[in-house]
């Protein structure tokens, strides 16, 4: 029922959460953080089953993050994507998995931005554009029709606006607040669309 | 059949020490100095290092090192012993943070090191870490911290101290010139003073970080060690030509 959106740009990639954590009929909370910081350049942004996503998430930063004290260096996105892809891997086939869908969004000063998509299921891709949940059924093909490469953040602000709009339309859940987060040379910002 | 090869290295003297602790102490002593200075909003950590050789690639050799962005670490001993010490400790900062969303305290991270050195004193088929450390750090009400473990596994807190080779004179300098509320400049001074005291080859064998709440933990650039070696020299000069010229102006 969540809404998690992803897409790269000219020179950045966006990550797009919904703010709303619904048990059975009920909404809970309105103003969930459902995504976390890597390093100052990958940002991770989760949906799924409530405890799992933060329990995996934070797991992931944290090691993430002690790999880059360890060695003064810090992972680039597609190292970050690949380990956290084999930590759910290796999690799905223990007893105790995590029921977490992801996308990885980062910049590296080399290969520039990058976006990865890793469902529960730990397949691993890397997209142009992605969307998880139910919003992948509405906002996949707006993308499809509206993505170009080297768009500028105006423009993929743009399909964005167009992807909220079709939800906050057609899909049955009341999604009343976003987060866009955008991941560029500067490091990881929220904006308003 | 294993008894006698998983003993416990570290046994009782009839006297009642444990000698292979004090001979890891013996090791402290042998290695390189680090200073450690708590000022008013500030702490410093300043150590001794070997001059790299010609060929070596000098960033890889590191006496300072971060345990988490608001802890970091000098150590005096065997540099082997203290890379373990401080994977562990790296590790326990993240895990700390990850069961309770808060970062550790200094003091929590030096009880914990002081709790693995202590194990290694006690326990079958191994022997002590070579290693003391000093650990700066703020914790998360913003007031500055300075510890040090030993490889006894004991550990304190200082205002001001000295680890490795000739701790002592540096102590004693330390005692002698060390004041409450020192502000950034005075506290980096004095533990720059404080490791020329021991340091022959001045600036390019030294090396410091400054930690303050606002904005965390610096390195010192060798240029700027270097002109607050100069200064020192400068004001010794200055002293040197003052007792000089004292008995003139009495005698006249």
């Amino acid at each position: 029922m969540e809404c998690l959106l992803g897409l790269v740009g000219k020179d950045f990639a966006i990550t797009v959460t919904d703010t709303s954590v619904i048990r059975s009929i009920t909404v809970l909370k309105h103003n969930e953080n459902k995504s976390r910081e890597l390093n100052p350049h990958t940002l991770l942004a989760f949906c799924g089953e409530p405890g799992d996503t933060i329990n995996f998430a934070e797991f992931i930063q944290k090691n993430i993050k002690l790999y880059g004290i360890r060695n003064n260096v810090e992972l680039s996105p597609h190292a970050a994507a690949n380990f956290t892809r084999r930590e759910l891997a290796q999690a799905l086939r223990s007893r105790s998995s995590y029921q977490t869908n992801m996308l990885v969004a980062g910049y590296d000063a080399q290969k520039g931005p990058s976006l990865f998509w890793i469902d529960y299921l730990a397949a691993l891709v890397e997209v142009p554009f992605a969307a998880h949940g139910y919003c992948a059924y509405y906002c996949l093909s707006i993308m499809d029709r509206y993505y170009r490469k080297d768009m500028d953040l105006e423009e993929a602000k743009d399909v964005i606006r167009k992807c909220i709009d079709e939800l906050q339309h057609r899909f049955i859940i009341n999604l009343p607040r976003f987060v866009i987060q955008v991941v560029d040379k500067d490091g990881i910002r929220e904006i308003q669309l | 059949m294993s008894g006698s090869y998983d003993r416990a290295l570290t046994v009782f003297s009839p006297d009642g020490h444990l000698f292979q602790v004090e001979y890891a102490m013996e090791a402290v002593r042998k290695g390189t100095c680090a200073v450690g200075v708590r000022g008013k909003d500030v702490v410093v950590l300043g150590v001794e290092r070997k001059t790299a050789l010609k060929l070596q690639e000098p960033r890889t050799v590191r006496k300072i090192n971060m345990l988490d962005e608001h802890v970091y670490m000098a150590f005096a001993g065997l540099t082997a012993d203290a890379r373990v010490l401080i994977n562990k400790a790296r590790i326990e900062c993240q895990s700390h943070r990850l069961t309770v969303e808060d970062p550790v305290s200094i003091e929590y991270i030096t009880r914990y090191i002081a709790g693995v050195q202590q194990k290694y004193t006690q326990s079958g088929g191994r022997r002590p870490f070579g290693v003391s450390s000093l650990l700066v750090g703020f914790d998360i009400d913003r007031t500055p911290k300075l510890y040090q473990t030993d490889p006894s596994g004991i550990y304190y807190a200082w205002k001001a101290n000295a680890i490795g080779r000739n701790a002592k004179i540096v102590r004693e300098f330390l005692e002698k010139n060390h004041q409450d509320d020192m502000n950034k400049d005075e506290s980096v001074k004095l533990t720059v003073k404080a490791l020329l005291e021991v340091v022959q080859t001045g600036a390019k064998n030294i090396e410091v970080v400054v930690m303050t709440a606002d904005q965390g933990a610096k390195y010192l650039a060798q240029e700027d060690i270097a002109g607050i070696v100069g200064d020192i020299e400068k004001e010794k000069e200055i002293e040197a030509e003052k007792k000089k010229k004292k008995p003139l102006t009495r005698s006249s």
